[in-house]
């Protein structure tokens, strides 16, 4: 392979004549990455939750509702998604609605059409994992709690769904990872995370391997911090004798 | 015996000579075409395959038609070139394939043998020069933009605090962002990942401006229901040819494809091919460039070159 090594080429400052170094953009990339990943884990577990428990209440219609939402965002790839909610949504609205959108800065468009995106997508599955975390449980600890005299919503406060978001942790852990490594697909609509700034590297350098190794080295960077932070998670919530470990 | 050489004998000694020096003279010639063939060529003459590498949405040089197969200016242009590979390897059953590429991955899968050479959009210039090989040069372009027709946006200076969008990984991505960091114009720079989503945040009204190469954008403009709503405008930022890629180094593919280059500019067959593509209805609609070739380029197809930019 007829490659020339250059790792200097990431402190050059960048060719357009802004005041940065390629390794600055790399950094910026990094952060993008970690705030997307952040604000769309924490949108999905909103919705995700709110949608699991609808899949497991005993109205028909909350049923129905969940699983349309799922049915629906499970089964789209991430990446149309991504485009429909940054193409076509805004056609679709009313045109003031619309046009305001679009006359948002493109920073802000990006980044907020990615949050929505990944996190709708990522909370149809976290709502899978939450139903059956809820479903695992004893059909007696529901009936338990309404034969106490504790209405729908106080069971699963105080009974169901302590012990579901302790069993389903492992499984989120998985879904928190894929989500930083999903913030990729953002690259496609325009924002400059990680994977984007990568690109950049590689029209103004050439050098694509260095790009991608720094690349690769803050993916894992950021998917061992979020394996730490849920190991933390558990520990602090692990009630002993409880799960059987 | 007699020794002399009877006078018979010496028109056979005669014929002979000449015999034997045509003999040898047709045998040095022969040896000369088949001096060894080297780089990719060779790889070529030994495998028997070809990869070519070809854009998929750049009107109309390089672009697919209804059934998926490349077709454009530059494709017109790859195609003979493959034609006079296959001459010189002396492989009439050469396995041509054609993979898509994108301004982005083009340098790198050309410099890792995934492509062998590649006609599309190119701009020759020198810091790519420095990765790969430039053939004769067989378009030249202005980078300009392209804005709604009635829009304020006459030129470049109008661009002050405005949104534009370019194409990721282009000559005009490094030009404007450049020209923003330089005369502090606030703008908002969008890159695309292509072409024609650099066109669709355009006409969606996200960006107010488009830079690119300005053929590039009357082939953008072709594609959509009303033409005429796009204006291009704007002082050229830079003058730019394409040219083909090869690996760096290939000295036989460039040359051969410098000769043919040179062949079909400077004879008027390439003439006839911009006039099919850029004065003549093209699909997918039907509809007429109308781009009449510029004086750069006249004089670029009377004296090829490999220069970078005009």
């Amino acid at each position: 392979m007829d490659y020339h090594w250059n790792w200097g080429v990431l402190l050059q400052p960048v060719a357009t004549g802004e005041p940065h170094t390629y390794l600055g953009w790399l950094a910026t990339g990094f952060m993008n990455t970690v705030a997307l990943t952040l604000c769309a884990w924490l949108l999905a577990l909103v919705v995700g939750s709110l949608a699991g428990i609808a899949r497991t209440l005993p109205s028909r219609f909350a049923r129905a509702a969940g699983t349309a939402y799922v049915s629906l965002f499970r089964n789209v790839p991430l990446i149309v998604q991504f485009f429909v909610w940054y193409f076509v949504v805004p056609e679709l609205l009313p045109a003031t609605a619309g046009d305001w959108i679009k006359g948002l800065p493109p920073y802000t468009q990006f980044f907020v059409v990615s949050v929505l995106a990944l996190g709708v997508y990522t909370g149809s599955r976290v709502c899978e994992q939450l139903r059956a975390g809820i479903e695992a449980l004893p059909k007696g600890q529901r009936n338990a709690g309404l034969a106490l005299g504790l209405t729908l919503g106080q069971t699963y406060r105080h009974v169901l769904l302590p012990v579901a978001y302790r069993t389903i942790i492992p499984p989120l852990t998985s879904e928190f990872l894929i989500i930083s490594k999903n913030s990729a697909v953002a690259s496609t609509i325009g924002l400059l995370e990680l994977s984007g700034q990568a690109r950049q590297l590689v029209d103004y350098t050439a050098q694509p391997y260095e790009s991608f190794i720094c690349v690769t080295l803050g993916y894992v960077v950021l998917n061992f911090l979020i394996i730490r932070l849920m190991g933390f998670v558990r520990n602090r919530t692990h009630v002993p004798g409880l799960l059987g470990q | 015996m007699d020794h002399r050489l009877k006078a018979g004998s010496r028109t056979a000694a005669i014929r002979g000579g000449v015999a034997l020096f045509a003999l040898a003279a047709a045998m040095a010639t022969a040896w000369a075409a088949e001096a060894p063939l080297t780089g990719t060529l060779k790889k070529v003459k030994d495998d028997g395959v070809l990869v070519v590498g070809f854009r998929d949405a750049s009107i109309p040089f390089s672009y697919y038609d209804v059934n998926q197969h490349p077709i454009g200016y530059s494709i017109d242009l790859a195609n003979l070139v493959i034609d006079r590979i296959r001459q010189d390897t002396g492989r009439a059953d050469l396995n041509v394939r054609w993979i898509p590429i994108t301004s982005q991955n083009r340098i790198s899968l050309l410099q890792n043998g995934t492509i062998d050479f590649e006609c599309t959009t190119t701009t020759n210039n020198e810091s790519r020069a420095k990765q790969v090989d430039f053939t004769n040069n067989f378009f030249e372009i202005g980078t300009r933009l392209m804005v709604k027709k009635g829009s304020p946006i006459r030129d470049f200076t109008d661009l002050k605090g405005q949104t534009v969008v370019v194409g990721a990984g282009t000559t005009s991505d490094k030009i404007i962002r450049s020209l923003n960091a330089d005369k502090q114009m606030d703008m908002n720079i969008i890159s695309a990942k292509d072409h024609s989503e650099s066109f669709l945040t355009l006409s969606t009204g996200r960006a107010k401006a488009m830079m690119m190469d300005d053929a590039l954008l009357a082939g953008e403009r072709a594609k959509t229901k009303d033409p005429a709503e796009w204006v291009i405008t704007g002082t050229p930022q830079s003058f730019e040819a394409y040219g083909c890629m090869v690996r760096k180094g290939d000295a036989q593919l460039k040359a051969l494809m410098d000769e043919t280059i040179a062949k079909l500019e400077t004879s008027g067959k390439m003439t006839t091919i911009y006039h099919k593509w850029f004065m003549s209805p093209i699909p997918p609609k039907g509809l007429n460039l109308d781009f009449p070739m510029s004086d750069t380029m006249k004089k670029l197809f009377a004296h090829p070159n490999d220069k970078p930019a005009a």
